[in-house]
């Protein structure tokens, strides 16, 4: 019945300020994440590690990989990194690229390089999936407790007292142990471990997603939502995850940090991926026997290990700085 | 256009004997140690076409009503009924038809915005809401809208800090719009801003209405502006009415201790013109303890023991005049020059 007819009418009013310069979201952000040097450096590494470990899967894989991180030369066995090869001894095939054995071998005398791509790709993985799969429940268990939390299940158990009862069931079991006796029970695969580690590292992001909304639940722009009409599927979706996200993005990359160590730590421990497949936390977990001999084979996984769980902190840390809109204000 | 002055008679929204009680909760074991009576019994019209205006003090559950009209929350007691239908009871799904019809603006330019959708996105929500599935068509109806109120069309693609409170203000006023509504509840949409951007708004608001004959819930604490905008008004203290009048009226010929304090609060241009407020200066009384009588007992100067004996009801004190106050009703309130 409001039939709108607006050009007979704008010309009341006149168009009052001119608009601020456009700037998008990212451009801001950049702006502001540029400043933090630290924060700067933990994402070049991030890329670096990323880049590495694609390529090192690609350089280590397939039946006939430029760098084998299986072949096995007992002639060769605990040779200090950048030591030339014996050519003498070995077959054509078993001779390394680039003729030089970059990070040293093993007691096997396989290549540390190679081993070392192929762990790469597994630790991005595990860290990648692992963060999904928790951060995929923990935004699925927090969105419900936070936007549904006053329904009443049975009598006085409301959705969120459930849930969040649940999270603190979850953490009252030391994580790493209960990973433990779950890989143990599991036949051991590098999807189960990132499966299992998924599944122990939800509860922090539900808490955080469960705060965000619900204080967003009471702003006056979903009450206008609601108000409109809009549906609560995409009241969830649209107007409050995008608000809620920022936290949940920070957590998740110091995740990836942790799923990453605790991934190394299950190797190290025997738990972890099977041999023959290489990961940094396996490599390290073999050189410890010859920790005097060839102390490489344990401070490279090592100190990889280290940078790359560093440079995510970094990262995280300098997001966290940049997405916190009281530092935004000041900027 | 005379179908439109006959329906200008109707009644677009009628309210019966609101009801909203907050627990109050203590202790360890968050019993409910008392009730806040947010709102207590509230009763108005509005006519299709016209401006009612909710007046009173912070706190006084305006905005309660506001958000229970709009079922964002649930009343205890009472029936809204739009357009002939008691919409207090209707499941969410049930009241979708209703929603478009009535929509909001809100009293936090900042707050009622989502700050992660541009403005154009923010806008669209209601023309899908409508129906419009084409979008080059939801583009076209946007930029009418954004033209509507004053703002220009490149904006659609902005994200609202990049705006004014005033333009945000404008941008939530299209956002009501857009869904083409019957009622708009305005809480507060003036009072967080400039004085000379509100003359702005509160005719942006007058001209929306004379266009598209809006009906207007203005909430405000402004009396000031609401005499300019509304047709009639009612007075609001500790979720009651006190006063029922058309505005002239009520500006003219307060009757109620606490409308005519309140008319007398309002600063007078003219220097040494001091107010006198009627007022003893204390703070609004805890609305949770219980009180029995007159709601404004306490802080009104004319208190007598009836006050707190009587149960107090609306009278009717004058054409459309209604008054929540014995002696008013009697006549016996001294007049103020």
């Amino acid at each position: 019945m409001t039939n709108i007819q607006a050009k007979e009418f704008n010309q009341n009013f006149q168009f009052d300020q001119p608009l601020a310069p456009k700037r998008t979201r990212w451009e801001e952000f950049w702006l502001l994440f540029r400043q933090n040097r630290l924060a700067i450096l933990g994402l070049f590494i991030f890329i670096l590690f990323f880049l590495s470990a694609l390529i090192g899967l690609f350089l280590t894989s397939g039946t006939n990989p430029v760098f084998d991180p299986a072949l096995i030369r007992l002639q060769e066995k605990l040779r200090p990194p950048l030591a030339e090869p014996h050519l003498d001894s070995l077959q054509p095939e078993e001779v390394p690229r680039l003729d030089i054995y970059l990070m040293g071998t093993d007691d096997l005398g396989r290549d540390v390089f190679a081993r070392m791509l192929q762990g790469a790709w597994v630790s991005l993985t595990v860290g990648f999936v692992a963060v999904g799969i928790s951060v995929l429940i923990g935004i699925f268990m927090g969105g419900i407790a936070g936007y549904f939390g006053q329904h009443m299940l049975i009598n006085t158990i409301s959705v969120d007292t459930l849930i969040m009862r649940i999270v603190d069931i979850m953490l009252c079991f030391p994580s790493f142990f209960l990973i433990l006796t779950v890989v143990a029970l599991l036949p051991a695969s590098i999807y189960n471990i990132m499966i299992v580690i998924g599944l122990t590292s939800w509860m922090g992001t539900t808490r955080f997603v469960r705060a965000e909304f619900l204080s967003l639940r009471e702003q006056d722009f979903v009450a206008a939502a609601k108000a409109l009409g809009v549906s609560n599927f995409r009241i969830i979706f649209r107007h409050i995850m995008p608000n809620a996200i920022a936290p949940v993005l920070v957590s998740a990359t110091i995740g990836i940090a942790s799923a990453i160590l605790t991934e190394a730590g299950l190797s190290f421990l025997g738990f972890g991926v099977p041999p023959p497949h290489a990961t940094w936390g396996n490599i390290l977990s073999n050189g410890k026997n010859f920790i005097f001999d060839a102390p490489w084979l344990t401070f490279i996984p090592g100190i990889a290990i280290l940078i790359v769980v560093l440079s995510f902190n970094l990262f995280g840390e300098g997001l966290r700085d940049v997405l916190n809109p009281k530092l935004r204000e000041r900027g | 256009m005379n179908s439109k002055t006959n329906r200008a008679n109707h009644i677009i929204l009628r309210v019966e004997g609101l009801k909203k009680y907050f627990p109050v909760r203590r202790g360890f074991f968050q019993k409910i140690a008392a009730w806040n009576k947010a709102v207590d019994g509230v009763s108005f019209e509005i006519q299709q076409g016209k401006t009612l205006g909710l007046v009173g003090e912070s706190g006084c559950g305006k905005t309660t009503v506001a958000r229970l009209i709009l079922k964002l929350l649930e009343s205890d007691a009472g029936k809204i009924v739009f357009r002939g239908t008691d919409i207090s009871k209707l499941a969410e799904n049930d009241m979708k038809l209703y929603r478009k019809d009535m929509q909001i603006v809100f009293q936090d330019p900042y707050g009622s915005l989502n700050p992660r959708m541009t403005v154009g996105l923010s806008i669209e929500e209601g023309l899908r809401i409508l129906g419009i599935k084409n979008a080059p068509k939801r583009k076209e109806r946007l930029e009418k809208l954004l033209q509507m109120v004053g703002m220009s069309p490149e904006s659609a693609d902005r994200y609202p800090h990049e705006f004014s409170g005033g333009q945000r203000q404008r941008i939530g006023i299209a956002r009501a719009l857009s869904v083409e509504p019957l009622l708009i509840i305005c809480d507060e949409p003036v009072s967080a801003l400039d004085v000379s951007i509100q003359a702005q708004i509160i005719n942006l608001l007058k001209d929306l209405q004379d266009r598209l004959g809006l009906s207007y819930l203005f909430i405000s604490h402004d009396l000031n502006v609401v005499g300019y905008l509304c047709n009639t008004i009612a007075v609001m203290y500790k979720g009651c009415i006190m006063e029922f009048a058309p505005a002239e009226q009520l500006f003219e010929n307060p009757r109620h201790p606490y409308t005519i304090s309140l008319l007398a609060a309002i600063p007078d241009p003219e220097p040494g013109n001091t107010p006198d407020l009627h007022l003893p200066e204390r703070d609004l009384p805890d609305s949770s303890i219980p009180i029995f009588g007159c709601s404004f007992q306490g802080r009104c100067t004319l208190e007598e023991t009836r006050c707190r004996e009587e149960r107090t009801t609306l009278a009717q004190v004058g054409e459309e005049h209604f008054v929540r106050c014995w002696k008013a009703a009697q006549n016996k309130i001294p007049k103020v020059s």
